[in-house]
């Protein structure tokens, strides 16, 4: 401890011997860590973001259809309201919100146009407490229960059909038993979504409505869950696989694609950026101590004729680096945390369209993970020990005698 | 070379390692930027085109308003003639432009089992066969010819169940309110690898759409393809001045109308660009120090130089021009890294975890390739050359500060 200790000492007077050097290797460090650390904030976020936009639209964590559905999503591929043994899964513990629906593509007509959209016959109570579309805002009244037969639809919908609240509409769809049905619906309310292929493409009304319309009598399409504990979805997901083994039970990632690709094309960007600049600044690191090691070499010459031994010429050159380390990473991640609570969130909203197409929401949170935190102080503090062995090793291998000789 | 440029020469070699240090920092930032600003530039590139040659188009002539509610009756008379006129008078500027008519409806698609609703598009088939990338993914079956056929998205037909041969029941209203019900044969299953077209789109021969529809030698869209990309501009002032008059008509690029393209391409823009600053920020401070050390160590010398009459302001220029040396060999050095980086990956591509899912999203091949264009070349380069001597300039002013009596009287 004493000679660590002694080491340590020297190696901050060191530091400061050349105040200005050490301050412009720490701006280096301090600008690379804070680099590292808020581009890994923004891309947590933007992946979190990216999830939980995916999961309020999907919506839910976790869904279940008939097997057949995903592929072809036809009134045919149905199956009975929950009950039994699914049903005692989703009231249980696992599941924070459940919804039953009916769901499939229909053909939905005004009087001047026709367009194609998908019909969600739902149980307005639940669907709320999933929050799909709960959070969107409703010219008119939003449907009442599961025996509405109002009609709700997306702004964009309503533009595109030249409708408006109170109007009726026609929806032609197949029913289950394959004959093609239609009905009047009357337009009671508009919605909007942050997502435009929503409300363009997307009806609601009562899930008994929608049942009879189809011929489906108490039979749905899909059962939306939200899971009490995103963080174990594998048990929800086994939970659910055993109560209803003829279903099909998929969660998220596999629902989107989409999302769970930008999940992975967003860590491996965070790595691929950690080294980036890792290298950038580990230039800076070793030729600066290489140049302070080099300006020393009588002074280290001493040393060792005075008998101090080579490994402590080299611990004290590597505490150097280890303080400027510590000092740069203090300071870095200062700087990214105090901006990233200053900013809070990166408003991308005006690159609104190409946010959708990217599956990433308008609003990025600037989230500071542990793990992440960890990570890029760690790599920092490993890898730039590991760079400044070679000048610490070019110091502890001088020859006592040249290094005295020379001037 | 002059006198100064050689010195500076020499004085970088007095110091080999911490140079070369420098240098390999300023080389590699440079063949980071120009590798990283290459796949960037390459892979919009790859986007727009696909996008452009899938469907799309350079532009499109329609009616306003006609993208955002696109309804029957807003429809382009006299077609005929105005594709003649838009051909011949785009060729001189662009020789092989194809303007392609389609008209399009939204209709109920039945099989003996299913029925769906479908976008049906009116082609012209030898049109589409240059223009759009479409034809070429029919995959079972052949494309369109004419008379009462038509084609289907895969993913459409697997989920009515129908195969080339069989029949398939269109139902829809025409431009006078009347009814269309007719029998087409499916004659070709395509598969363009977006999903939105495989699962909805279905197209047709134009003469045969606009007898059902009640439309003749009306259509909804002129699409215009198969001109270079930077003749855009130049593209749609001249199709504009072609327009008639009566009734409006607007021409809308490819921006327009996938506008997602446009601003993922510009999202992705901004957010590069701002991580390239950070890096040669980074970077910058890293070499710093190495021009620092150059002449804050060098007091004793600059002072003897100082003696023997140099002046303080050729000093300066010493200093510089080793800065400039240094930087211009790292960026020299970077850019031929870069460039054979960029090279090599052009021909194999390149890919990531996940890139499958975004490619579909995007248009894209499931590997991007990087480009090498004048701008990829030159401009992160330029950027760091121009940042690093910014930077040198600190420690040269400190040149100003050196006494020839003080520092020659200290011992080194």
């Amino acid at each position: 401890m004493g000679r660590a200790g002694l080491l340590l000492r020297l190696a901050w007077r060191n530091l400061w011997r050349n105040a200005r050097r050490t301050v412009i290797l720490l701006l280096a460090v301090t600008l690379g860590v804070a680099a590292m650390v808020f581009a890994a904030a923004f891309s947590r976020g933007m992946v979190v973001a990216m999830v939980d936009d995916a999961i309020d639209h999907l919506p839910g964590h976790v869904q279940i259809h008939a097997p057949g559905y995903r592929d072809d999503p036809a009134a045919e591929h149905r199956f009975p309201y929950p009950q039994g043994r699914l049903r005692a899964v989703l009231d249980g513990p696992l599941v924070a919100a459940w919804a039953a629906r009916v769901r499939v593509p229909v053909v939905v007509a005004s009087e001047y146009d026709t367009a194609g959209v998908t019909l969600l016959g739902v149980e307005p109570r639940r669907e709320a407490a999933l929050a799909y579309l709960g959070r969107a805002s409703v010219d008119g009244r939003p449907l009442a229960d599961a025996n509405d037969a109002g009609l709700l639809i997306g702004r964009r919908l309503a533009e595109r059909l030249d409708t408006v609240r109170g109007r009726r509409v026609v929806i032609t769809a197949q029913g289950a038993d394959g004959a093609l049905a239609d009905r009047g619906f009357r337009v009671v309310g508009l919605f909007r979504s942050p997502w435009s292929s929503e409300e363009k493409g997307i009806a609601l009304t009562g899930l008994a409505t929608a049942q009879r319309l189809l011929r489906l009598p108490g039979e749905v399409n899909e059962v939306a869950v939200r899971a009490a504990d995103p963080e174990r979805l594998e048990a929800l997901v086994a939970a659910l696989r055993a109560a209803a083994p003829e279903l099909e039970v998929a969660d998220w990632r596999t629902l989107s694609p989409l999302t769970h690709a930008g999940q992975q094309l967003y860590s491996q960007f965070t790595w691929v950026w950690y080294l980036v600049v890792f290298l950038g600044m580990a230039f800076g690191l070793v030729n600066t101590l290489l140049m302070a090691v080099l300006e020393r070499t009588r002074e280290f010459g001493l040393f060792l004729a005075l008998g101090m031994r080579p490994r402590w010429i080299l611990g004290q050159v590597w505490f150097e680096a280890l303080l400027v380390l510590v000092l740069g990473l203090a300071a870095g991640n200062g700087l990214a945390l105090a901006l990233a609570r200053a900013l809070g969130e990166v408003d991308v909203s005006a690159f609104a369209a190409g946010a959708e197409l990217a599956g990433l929401a308008q609003r990025i949170p600037l989230i500071i993970h542990g793990g992440d935190l960890a990570l890029a102080n760690g790599l920092v503090l490993a890898l730039g020990l590991a760079a400044a062995l070679y000048p610490a090793w070019r110091a502890a291998r001088l020859a006592p005698v040249r290094a005295l000789r020379r001037n | 070379m002059s006198l100064l440029a050689r010195m500076a020469w020499r004085n970088l070699w007095r110091n080999p390692q911490r140079s070369l240090l420098s240098l390999a920092a300023i080389a590699f930032g440079v063949t980071l930027l120009v590798f990283s600003v290459g796949l960037q530039i390459g892979g919009y590139e790859q986007m727009i085109g696909n996008t452009v040659r899938l469907l799309t188009g350079l532009a499109q002539v329609q009616r306003p308003g006609y993208l955002d509610a696109p309804r029957l009756r807003l429809d382009i008379p006299a077609a005929r003639d105005l594709r003649a006129r838009l051909e011949a008078g785009l060729r001189e500027l662009a020789p092989g432009v194809v303007v392609a008519p389609r008209a399009q409806s939204f209709v109920l698609l039945s099989s003996e089992r299913r029925s769906l609703g479908a976008l049906l598009v009116g082609v012209d088939p030898r049109a589409e066969a240059r223009l759009s990338s479409l034809p070429g993914t029919v995959h079972r079956g052949r494309y369109l010819r004419t008379g009462e056929e038509v084609v289907l998205g895969a993913a459409l037909a697997r989920n009515l169940g129908l195969a080339p041969g069989d029949e398939v029941t269109v139902l829809g209203s025409a431009r006078d309110g009347s009814v269309v019900a007719t029998v087409l044969t499916v004659v070709g299953v395509f598969e363009s690898g977006a999903r939105e077209l495989d699962r909805s789109l279905a197209q047709m021969p134009l003469a045969t759409f606009q007898d059902l529809f009640a439309m003749p030698d009306r259509v909804h869209a002129l699409v215009l393809g198969e001109a270079p990309l930077d003749a855009l501009p130049e593209l749609v002032r001249r199709t504009r001045a072609l327009l008639p008059p009566d009734p409006p008509l607007a021409v809308l690029t490819w921006e327009h109308i996938e506008p997602g393209v446009k601003q993922a391409i510009e999202m992705d823009f901004a957010s590069g660009w701002l991580m390239y600053l950070i890096l040669v920020l980074v970077i910058t401070f890293s070499i710093l120090n190495t021009f620092l050390m150059a002449v804050l160590e060098r007091r004793r010398e600059f002072g003897v130089l100082l003696a023997l009459g140099f002046r303080h302001g050729r000093l300066l220029r010493l200093v510089l021009w080793e800065a400039a040396l240094l930087t211009a060999l790292g960026v020299l050095l970077g850019m031929a890294l870069g460039a054979a980086l960029v090279a090599y990956f052009a021909v194999h591509g390149i890919t990531f975890e996940g890139m499958e899912v975004y490619a579909e999203q995007f248009n894209l091949p499931p590997y991007l390739t990087p480009k090498l264009t004048p701008f990829v070349l030159f401009s992160g380069p330029a950027v760091v050359l121009a940042v690093t001597l910014l930077a040198a300039l600190y420690p040269a002013s400190r040149v100003r500060a050196v006494d020839p009596a003080e520092t020659t009287r200290e011992v080194g």
